[in-house]
């Protein structure tokens, strides 16, 4: 029961209209050869929910380039200035969070959690129309959790079980999309021996993830 | 030394032995270049990285090890890498010492705007609002006036609020304010500028605190 599939097996997996959540901080830790190889589907409509949306032609910034998001739920989306245009025209639905409860509601869908209250962003335009509630004197916000039909996440290195760990400042949210995805797909550099990776080293257990990819080219 | 780097230069001085500090994009960047010597401080960045070194020379650049401006970085001795969820525990959690922010405004009693334009989409915030809200004190470095030369420092915001939170000190090129339950005091200003120009060039009322009464040393 290898896990191992080719970035075309795994695309084919993705419909039109899936929510995806997308690892990287910027293109850091993004899972470049299976975002290339949805730019190069007929998917269309997806909902992404990404820190950010890549860079002008890079990474997702492919697939709005292409029109095939409809909707992107991040934390910062400026760095792309065809996100703003895409998002003026009306081709494209944003919704913001701050990147902390963005991250911790991520967290929260893949731990089972129905939400949980933050302070952060109470008085702010993000919080309008979110449930606010008082606790122990501290305004606090409502956050759903996030979940996705798919997580396409980046790591360092795979072994044959789908155990990970990852590179640097490349770790950023994809641990957290492992485990609150129904499919994840994890691009690797590398896949090694089980084994080859210390218990205490391992980052993301294999449980969490379904298929490797091993990305393309540089 | 041009005005920015004096400003991140005068943040510095702020900072103790031991401090975990967030900076923040732009001139907060320029803090880690003048942190005083005979002080260790640990560098945290939101993208998961505690412990930031030195920008590498270009042939050591990694690019899997950016900052949260995603510019190339270095790591020093005993640093760690963690998730997102873990660094804006963080964060939130109230563990970072000081964060040493940007802005566009800041009123009267020392809340801040810095994270989007009135008019423009509103379509990034990133780690802004987790940062004012968890860390336990909050820096502001700034530009007193904007391109157009009006005052950042303002009666009313009239750009979106990023957080209830009241900043702790405000530094910018021309002086420096620390903010007070009762709003701004004036406790120092730069070199060779006087009261007067500050007067001038600030929009919100603020008061001359005792210490800068006492006649201290400018210190920067």
């Amino acid at each position: 029961m290898s896990k191992l599939i080719t970035c075309e097996e795994a695309v084919k997996k993705v419909k039109s209209g899936s929510r995806i959540m997308v690892g990287g901080f910027g293109l850091v830790g993004s899972p470049l050869s299976l975002i290339a190889t949805l730019a190069q589907s007929e998917v269309k409509d997806l909902e992404i929910i990404s820190n950010n949306l890549g860079e002008p032609g890079r990474g997702l910034g492919v697939l709005v380039r292409q029109k095939q998001v409809k909707k992107a739920i991040g934390s910062y989306f400026t760095s792309n200035p065809e996100v703003v245009k895409a998002y003026q025209d009306k081709e494209l639905e944003v919704e913001l969070l701050p990147q902390g409860t963005m991250s911790e509601a991520i967290r929260a869908g893949g731990a089972g959690m129905g939400g949980f209250y933050t302070p952060v962003s109470v008085g702010t335009k993000i919080a309008e129309n979110k449930e606010e509630r008082t606790l122990n004197g501290k305004k606090y916000v409502f956050q759903e959790p996030l979940k996705a039909n798919f997580a396409l996440i980046k790591a360092k290195k795979a072994d044959q079980l789908g155990n990970l760990i990852y590179n640097k400042s490349a770790r950023n949210f994809n641990p957290m999309m492992a485990t609150a995805a129904d499919v994840v797909i994890a691009e690797v550099d590398e896949i090694v021996e089980v084994g080859q990776i210390s218990p205490e080293e391992i980052v993301t257990p294999h449980l969490f993830v379904d298929y490797i990819v091993v990305k393309e080219g540089n | 030394m041009n005005v920015k780097k004096y400003i991140a230069a005068r943040a510095a001085k702020e900072l103790k032995h031991g401090d975990i500090v967030n900076l923040g994009i732009g001139i907060p960047t320029l803090v880690a270049d003048n942190i005083p010597s005979d002080i260790k401080v640990f560098l945290h960045s939101e993208n998961g990285i505690l412990g930031v070194g030195p920008t590498p020379e270009p042939e050591h650049i990694d690019q899997n090890l950016v900052n949260a401006g995603k510019l190339p970085v270095t790591v020093l001795e005993g640093s760690s890498f963690f998730d997102s969820a873990s660094s804006f525990a963080m964060i939130r959690g109230g563990h970072v010492s000081v964060s040493i922010l940007g802005v566009l405004q800041i009123d009267a009693i020392g809340r801040i705007a810095n994270w989007a334009v009135p008019g423009k989409s509103v379509l990034g915030v990133g780690g802004a609002m987790d940062l004012l809200e968890g860390s336990k004190k909050v820096i502001v470095t700034t530009m007193h006036t904007n391109n157009q030369g009006e005052s950042k420092i303002v009666k009313e915001l009239t750009y979106p609020i990023t957080s209830e939170r009241i900043v702790d000190l405000i530094i910018t090129d021309l002086a420096v304010f620390a903010v007070k339950e009762d709003g701004l005091h004036l406790i120092e200003l730069s070199p060779g500028v006087s009261l007067e120009e500050v007067q001038q060039k600030t929009d919100a009322p603020f008061q001359i605190a005792e210490s800068f009464n006492k006649g201290k040393e400018v210190t920067a």
